[in-house]
């Protein structure tokens, strides 16, 4: 099944010369390691997904259904008419190649079509064919080109060789962004039933169940138990959340994926201590367990089904508003989309800190507050006791997710909840932070098993920078606010720079956090020894 | 292959002005038909391109975050990348424009022993800088041809352009920059495999054409000393819709006059309409404020959703199982 992953030296070494065929007679060569599996009819089915059927990119016959064509060209009608984003983007580029080196696919694969403006130039050359006078004229000699199997495979292809960073963007002088381009292809995909089955399952499970894993109600609650207890055996503390609690003040939603895997559940502790600490009058919610949205890889559409439960929920269980936690695309959503979808969200109050007593004044429309910001306030009003030594073991670094950073611009306060949660602090350079900052590599639902080439590819700028630090001042942490993030750059780390772990900023806010009534704590969550508390481990054990 | 294409298309307009003068002494269609059709194409061309963008709603506001965003009091927002209100629109729009703002930052990634560098690289900005004010100089020292009393603005930026009081007539400076401006830009399209692996017929013609324009204006001012009287009685009739064909301006205006003529009825047809759709890029000219203020999506429909009662009729007895609250005992 799955490819071997090449080694580390191997797959460094890239090619980065163009070959001498022209891109557009050049069919892309599907490469094992590259490319995730296509998605099942189950899961298509499940949220009524036109032409589902189980099909397999690796053969010749993708069982598209009859007259695709006709589906995809009145699919990109369609959209240029709604997305001016779509419409100026088919036109304005003029190939400079300013964006060409920008892109983290392109960087690790040296692959031309990974160029964000030659990725957007093979939907733009079908654009032209059809859809412009020069280019139904001329055809060829206006770089225009007909739309046959072997394009829509490559569109497949390289669309999901894009995880929508918008890095190309910041660099694009008319702010072309490729991030739009790869959407709208993947919703023209979407339209003969091509996603990936990553993506589709997801979807899948987050449409009946809630959540991406599919974990049902009862699941949450236990797993959420474990917790509790780690929390109870690091800290002697009793921390007792509720789920679906009406009346509750505020709505806690986060990523799923943090209830479920290492080192996500770390940074779930980190809430859940730092909320029993604050005395929160806040709840879960089985229902709206996820904040993260796989169907926005897919279609808008589909994103606004999936989105649908937030708001749902804070409205049946009456809070006054929504605190959301770590994650990189639920929060490029909150801030660019939800409001537009659901809103007019006015049967919440203006968000303002119980604690504070601040108000949220840049989340009055959406009611909806990021747990950074939050934190941050609380630790700006003194109302933390936080103990940055016992990070000490930690030489942190911070990964600027590129939703937050390129879709929001939630930069600074994440740096300010770490410096005062840790002591040892270092930035990677500055051309892979902020709004400069390199994507994971495995982002918009490319994080799969068989994709593995592609994601430690991808992952090539990110790990460099990382590893630069790692170097330069012994960094050994690399930190970030994304459930995606804390997924993938574990293995990209692992691969990469083995030296390095990954960890959510809640989790080193809940280390750092002193709790009324706990006793004296020797280990992280983590279970590594405290600095100084190295030689207790035995008496206590 | 494109490069010869492209050079040759222009090589031919050059010939077909050249040959229409001389043999076929089509001089009202060269001198006035055609000027006046370009004109029209490029207006009603822009016009109608520009009215097709926007009529593509902008259903979601997605800038392009590039700074801090606004939060609290305590935190410096970048007001101009990461803007919150229209004056930092506006902003970020003129220094998009007039400065090339992202262009600036570009940068250029190197491998060295599988260590990855990004260093600043402002050749392309400083460029493109320079051919699009050189350009604007030029375009902007034309007027005068079309005007009976030269405004002193004219006068002004003509002296700046040519204060290194170098040769007769003066030399100016945009004339120049324009040349090696362009001329940059050709060459990088040839000798960086990556951009010249993107580059399309398109990209060729415009920078062909463009050099071809300065060259034959170059000509008539410094070499052939086109009789200048001439010139603008011609121009103040074509803006009098009064054309008159002027004496003694010989072939070569004529042919940096047709290739004008052939930028502008080509301009609503390429790509270099980025002069028009860099104003209505939602990436660059909306405010990070969806989370303050409402956005409204003008073809916002219901969709099919997932309610809460459907999940509590598929999970009620886990619930009440674990001590869940549920809505229907
Ligand atoms: S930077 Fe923008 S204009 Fe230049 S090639 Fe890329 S997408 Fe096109
Ligand atoms: S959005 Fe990111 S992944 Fe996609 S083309 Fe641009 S830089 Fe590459």
């Amino acid at each position: 099944m799955a490819t071997k992953l090449p080694k580390p030296d191997e797959l460094s070494r890239i090619d980065y010369t163009p070959p001498k065929k022209c891109w557009m007679d050049t069919p892309a060569e599907l490469k094992p390691g590259m490319y995730c599996w296509g998605a099942k009819a189950k899961n298509l089915n499940v949220v009524g997904f036109p032409n589902a059927r189980d099909w397999s990119p690796a053969e010749e016959d993708w069982k598209l259904p009859k007259e695709w064509e006709g589906t995809v060209l009145e699919g990109i009608h369609d959209r240029l008419s709604k997305y001016r984003s779509f419409r100026l983007f088919m036109d304005v580029c003029v190939r400079c190649g300013a964006c060409a080196d920008k892109c983290h696919f392109y960087i690790g694969t040296g692959d031309p079509k990974n160029m964000p403006v030659l990725r957007a130039e093979l939907l733009r050359s079908v654009y032209r064919k059809y859809f412009t006078v020069p280019g139904k004229l001329f055809g060829g000699l206006a770089g225009a080109r007909e739309l046959t199997t072997e394009v829509l495979k490559e569109w497949w292809y390289y669309f999901f060789q894009c995880t929508e960073c918008r890095r190309c963007s910041v660099f694009c002088p008319y702010g072309i962004d490729t991030a739009e381009v790869t959407m709208m292809g993947r919703e023209l995909l979407n339209l003969l039933g091509l996603n990936i089955d990553w993506i589709a399952g997801p979807v899948a499970n987050c449409y009946k169940k809630g959540n991406h894993l599919g974990l049902e109600p009862h699941t949450i609650k236990s797993s959420m138990e474990f917790f509790l207890d780690d929390i109870d055996t690091l800290t002697g503390v009793k921390v007792e959340p509720t789920f679906n609690r009406k009346g509750a003040e505020i709505l806690f939603v986060t990523p799923s994926v943090d209830l479920f895997a290492d080192p996500g559940t770390y940074t779930a502790m980190g809430y859940l201590m730092l909320f029993h600490e604050l005395g929160l009058d806040y709840t879960w919610s089985t229902y709206a367990s996820e904040g993260g949205n796989f169907g926005v890889f897919t279609s808008n559409e589909m994103a606004k089904r999936l989105h649908y439960k937030i708001y749902a929920e804070a409205k049946r269980l009456g809070v006054k508003y929504i605190i959301g936690g770590e994650c990189g695309h639920m929060w490029r959503l909150v801030n660019q989309y939800l409001d537009t979808w659901h809103g007019p969200a006015d049967f919440m109050e203006e968000p303002v800190s119980p604690i504070t007593g601040t108000k949220f004044e840049n989340a009055k429309s959406t009611k909806m507050v990021h747990v950074i910001e939050f934190t941050a306030d609380l630790i700006k009003n003194g109302k933390l006791k936080l103990d940055p030594t016992r990070n000490d073991h930690l030489n942190v670094t911070y990964h600027d997710s590129c939703n937050t950073a390129r879709g929001m611009g939630l930069l600074d306060e994440p740096r300010y909840v770490l410096k005062n949660s840790c002591s040892n602090f270092h930035e990677m350079p500055e051309n892979t932070i902020r709004e400069q900052t390199f994507c994971c590599g495995s982002g918009t639902g490319l994080n799969a098993s068989e994709n593995m080439e592609l994601r430690m590819r991808g992952g090539i700028p990110r790990a460099n920078a990382v590893k630069h630090v790692h170097e330069k001042y012994g960094v050994n942490m690399l930190t970030n606010i994304c459930a995606i993030d804390r997924a993938t750059l574990k293995a990209s780390m692992d691969y990469w720079v083995p030296d390095v772990s990954v960890a959510g900023v809640h989790e080193l806010v809940g280390n750092a956090l002193i709790m009324t009534g706990e006793k004296e704590r020797t280990t992280d969550m983590r279970g590594e020894p405290l600095p100084g508390k190295e030689g207790d481990e035995n008496e206590t054990v | 292959m494109k490069i010869i294409f492209s050079f040759f298309t222009v090589v031919l307009l050059v010939l077909l002005a050249f040959l229409g003068l001389k043999i076929a002494n089509l001089y009202y269609l060269f001198g006035v038909i055609i000027p006046y059709a370009a004109l029209a194409i490029f207006i009603i061309g822009f016009v109608y391109r520009v009215m097709k963008w926007a009529s593509s709603p902008v259903p979601f506001r997605i800038p392009t975050t590039c700074g801090q965003q606004k939060s609290f009091p305590w935190i410096k927002q970048n007001k101009i990348e990461n803007p919150s209100s229209t004056w930092g629109v506006i902003i970020r729009m003129l220094l998009e424009v007039l400065a090339f703002r992202s262009l600036f930052r570009n940068t250029k990634t190197e491998s060295r022993d599988g260590k990855l560098s990004y260093g600043s690289d402002k050749w392309l900005w400083m460029a493109g800088l320079a051919f699009h004010w050189s350009f604007l100089v030029i375009l902007i020292r034309h007027f005068r041809f079309f005007a009976a009393d030269v405004p002193s603005v004219i006068h002004l930026i003509e002296s700046l352009d040519s204060f290194l009081q170098i040769g007769v007539p003066l030399l100016y400076m945009t004339d120049i920059v324009l040349v090696a401006a362009v001329t940059f830009l050709f060459i990088r399209r040839v000798v960086i495999p990556q951009v010249n692996y993107i580059s399309l017929i398109a990209d060729y013609i415009p920078l062909f054409l463009i050099l071809g324009i300065a060259i034959s204006g170059i000509l008539m001012r410094y070499l052939f000393k086109v009789h200048l009287v001439g010139v603008k009685n011609f121009a103040i009739g074509l803006i009098n819709f009064n054309p008159v064909i002027p004496e003694g301006v010989g072939v070569i205006f004529y042919i940096h006059l047709f290739l004008i003529s052939s930028l502008f009825a080509y301009f609503p047809f390429s790509k270099l309409m980025h002069a028009g759709g860099v104003f209505l890029s939602p990436t660059r000219n909306l405010a990070n404020n969806s989370r303050m203020k409402r956005h409204v999506n003008p073809w916002d429909y219901p969709v099919k959703v997932h309610t809460y009662e459907e999940y509590e009729d598929d999970f009620r007895e886990k619930m009440k199982n674990v001590g869940i609250p549920v809505e229907k005992e």
